[in-house]
């Protein structure tokens, strides 16, 4: 039996009923009719934010600690253009998220009216799919294949874009309702035949490599992976996107490949002869110059998105499917494979581990007496420990903090890969506290990156999301800095920020309802932490001053051969006669 | 190797389709060269002809991100060896006393139809493929074309296979 409702309560009604909990969201003119039975819903948990960019931001650390979609609100016009950045952060990182904007009257659709933006138009490239919706009859339809379209297949973001007087008109409402999407049928079951051609190349690879990447954990698939991993004792990589997919810990992770990556993540991609890639997708920062990335490997490709499949890097064996599915698939597949044929990878594990070995993680300790960044990042992580998430921004910190915290769970690590954007951790830390509010959430940030999204703790302190941020403040944007350094004689054109002086980031947290703390030297740089770890009740700032010289090593300078990796400045890995 | 390209895409009626499918062209700085938007024999369904001058690898990557838009239900490249295309021209050529005769030659000539008559003009009405048009065109330039208005090609596969076909069972059994 349908009830007799406005569009606005049938929106309400609709997110209820589709298993949202929480709206990050600010109202306005156009979505204003939605405001009125928010206030009412006792299912819905509505969170004013100060700024649409961290509704959206937020929505997506709520979704990445959950596997939930997140959910963001904003008006018309600027409020909805505010939304753009994290719509096209959460589209380059799969983040499942739906958008609502208000819209001004259909009538005044084209019109340049008050407030008006065509958000449709503008967020067309950027979304998995968008709607404008024309009828208030379509709402719990529309909302019910927004969430069906952001959740499954390839995750990503859905925009819904609601005139006004499409929430003010009156409706019916039923649910379930009839979903009507001809056109989207997600593969999820991969081919049986090309996962046998798969196991067959596993199992007689001589240097065969598991690239892992977020695919894997948005299929959910870490147990998975990790039987498969220990099946076949083959060397496990983990991108940026798949930090905590396999533990940092065990035994075959080399670590994270790409610019960035570890000397023995790097090369063993390098000189592979067969890429198992899961759920990732060849991207610039991990595969440097293509035409010379892996020259003589073989490759598995295995992704839910068609579209990634030879892409970038033409594949072997190309497989189209949920991540989870292949890889149980693989799992029983290889085993079959393994009854008549089985690679010895002795020798290939003595060329990893002398590569690991001989070239593992490290920083020197700033020459200037200051402290070192990478030694702050590092103690968080092993006072916070395996069970805490954390959030970064973009930029050295970043790195930094997929190097030097060992991520032993998934879902621990989240930070903005694709789209690199910077402002991303403070909001995005403040939705994964919301969704995962039993654990200690810690937002890694740069003093450039928080000082675009700091108002997020504002909504922090007054919501009571206690999430803590360590600003790790060269004073610079320190990675641009980096750049600077390596490749323009060191013209450090427009990187100071001088925030080492101003803002006072203590007075700042202070100003914002959060304990504001500094730490200047290694010998308070544990109790610091330790201090903001008893504090479960209110945000922690800790204003943790570096030096601004250190830089993130190894590095495959942008644009070159992964062969040209530098283990620190001026230093290329020597291989021996041996190595192939 | 950059070779010319005909897509025929089966899309959901709804508004914005054209600037979807567009899109991912455009990003890519690929010029449409001919483009054809039209009803099929299913109400909720168009089909788009799109002729476009790329190379196989880039064209393969739209393609795949044709097939991930929502409302894009199906993509078959034509090969015009195995379809018929077919474009339609309407032309107004200067057709006094002294030239009417040989214009009207020009147009039984090539079997096209005049659709209209002025005392100094005549509009002519021709389908066929590009190559035959772009004849039409070349013989009636010497009297004068006033104006011109060509659509986009459509084509469809020869033999008895539908494209929409395997599409309305699949819609019906569901």
């Amino acid at each position: 039996m349908s009830e007799s409702l406005t569009g606005a309560q049938s929106l309400v009604r609709s997110l209820e009923s589709v298993g949202a909990e929480v709206v990050f969201g600010i109202p306005g003119g156009a979505i204003l009719p939605a405001y009125d039975p928010i206030f009412d819903s006792k299912a819905l948990r509505h969170i004013l934010v100060r700024h649409e960019q961290g509704a959206g931001h937020a929505a997506e650390g709520y979704a990445q600690a959950t596997g939930k979609v997140g959910v963001c609100m904003a008006t018309s016009g600027p409020g909805a253009t505010n939304l753009v950045t994290p719509i096209a952060d959460a589209y380059m990182d799969s983040v499942p998220m739906v958008a609502i904007t208000g819209q001004v009257p259909s009538a005044s659709i084209g019109t340049d009216a008050f407030q008006e933006a065509d958000i449709c138009g503008i967020t067309m490239p950027i979304t998995k799919h968008n709607f404008l919706v024309q009828s208030a009859d379509d709402i719990p339809r529309t909302i019910a294949e927004a969430f069906h379209i952001a959740a499954t297949g390839r995750p990503g973001p859905v925009l819904v874009d609601l005139p006004k007087d499409i929430l003010q008109n009156q409706t019916t409402f039923a649910w379930p309702p009839t979903l009507d999407l001809a056109g989207y049928h997600p593969t999820t079951r991969p081919h049986a035949k090309q996962i046998r051609e798969a196991a067959r190349l596993i199992a007689e690879a001589q240097r065969p490599v598991l690239y892992v990447g977020g695919g894997v954990l948005k299929a959910r698939a870490a147990a998975e992976l990790r039987v498969l991993a220990e099946l076949t004792g083959i060397p496990v990589v983990t991108t940026l996107m798949a930090r905590g997919a396999f533990p940092d810990s065990h035994q075959q992770h080399l670590g994270m490949p790409g610019m960035h990556g570890t000397v023995a993540a790097v090369t063993a991609l390098q000189k592979s002869d067969l890429l198992i890639c899961l759920g990732a997708r060849f991207d610039d920062r991990v595969t440097g110059k293509l035409s010379s990335f892996a020259p003589g490997a073989k490759v598995i490709h295995a992704d839910i998105d068609p579209a990634e499949i030879s892409k970038n890097r033409t594949a072997d064996v190309p497989i189209v499917g949920d991540c989870r599915e292949t890889i149980a698939d693989l799992i029983v597949a290889v085993q079959e494979a393994f009854a008549t044929t089985r690679a010895d990878l002795t020798g290939w594990w003595k060329q990893v581990d002398g590569w690991r070995d001989t070239y593992p993680l490290g920083y020197e300790e700033p020459h200037d007496g200051s402290l070192a960044p990478q030694y702050v990042i590092e103690r968080i992580g092993r006072i916070a420990g395996p069970d805490a998430l954390y959030v970064s921004g973009v930029g050295q910190h970043q790195m930094w903090a997929s190097q030097f915290i060992s991520y032993e769970n998934p879902y621990t690590w989240l930070n903005s890969g694709g789209a690199g954007t910077m402002g991303y951790a403070v909001p995005a830390a403040m939705g994964a506290k919301v969704g995962r509010p039993e654990a200690t959430v810690w937002a890694i940030d740069g003093d450039g990156c928080f000082q675009m999204t700091n108002q997020e703790l504002v909504t922090c302190a007054i919501e009571g999301i206690p999430i803590k941020v360590a600003i790790i403040n060269n004073g610079n944007l320190g990675m641009v800095r980096q750049w600077q350094t390596l490749f323009y004689n060191s013209r450090y054109s427009n990187t100071g920020l001088d925030s080492r002086r101003v803002p006072d980031f203590v007075k700042l947290a202070d100003a914002m309802g959060c304990i504001g703390l500094r730490c200047e030297t290694k010998g308070d740089v544990d109790a610091t932490i330790e201090k903001a770890m008893a504090v479960d009740d209110m945000p922690v700032v800790i204003d943790f001053v570096v030096g601004e010289d250190a830089m993130v090593w190894p590095m495959v300078p942008a644009g070159t051969s992964n062969d040209e990796i530098l283990a620190a400045r001026d230093t290329r890995p020597v291989w021996g006669e041996d190595d192939v | 190797m950059s070779t010319t390209h005909t897509l025929s895409v089966l899309v959901e009626n709804k508004p914005g389709v054209l600037a979807r499918v567009a899109a991912l062209f455009s990003r890519r700085g690929f010029n449409i060269e001919s483009l054809a938007v039209g009803p099929t024999e299913h109400p909720t369904t168009s089909r788009m002809t799109i002729v476009v001058t790329v190379d196989d690898l880039p064209l393969e990557q739209v393609t795949k991100q044709l097939n991930k838009l929502i409302n894009v239900l199906k993509i078959v490249e034509l090969d015009p060896d195995s379809s018929v295309q077919r474009e339609l021209l309407l032309v107004k050529v200067k057709a006094d006393l002294a030239t009417r005769s040989h214009v009207l030659e020009t147009v039984q000539l090539f079997r096209a139809k005049v659709v209209d008559v002025a005392t100094d003009a005549v509009t002519i009405e021709a389908t066929g493929t590009a190559d035959k048009l772009a004849a039409l065109i070349k013989v009636l330039e010497p009297f004068g074309i006033r104006e011109l208005v060509q659509s986009g090609m459509v084509a469809v596969g020869r033999g008895s296979r539908s494209m929409t076909g395997s599409e309305n069972r699949l819609r019906s059994a569901s």
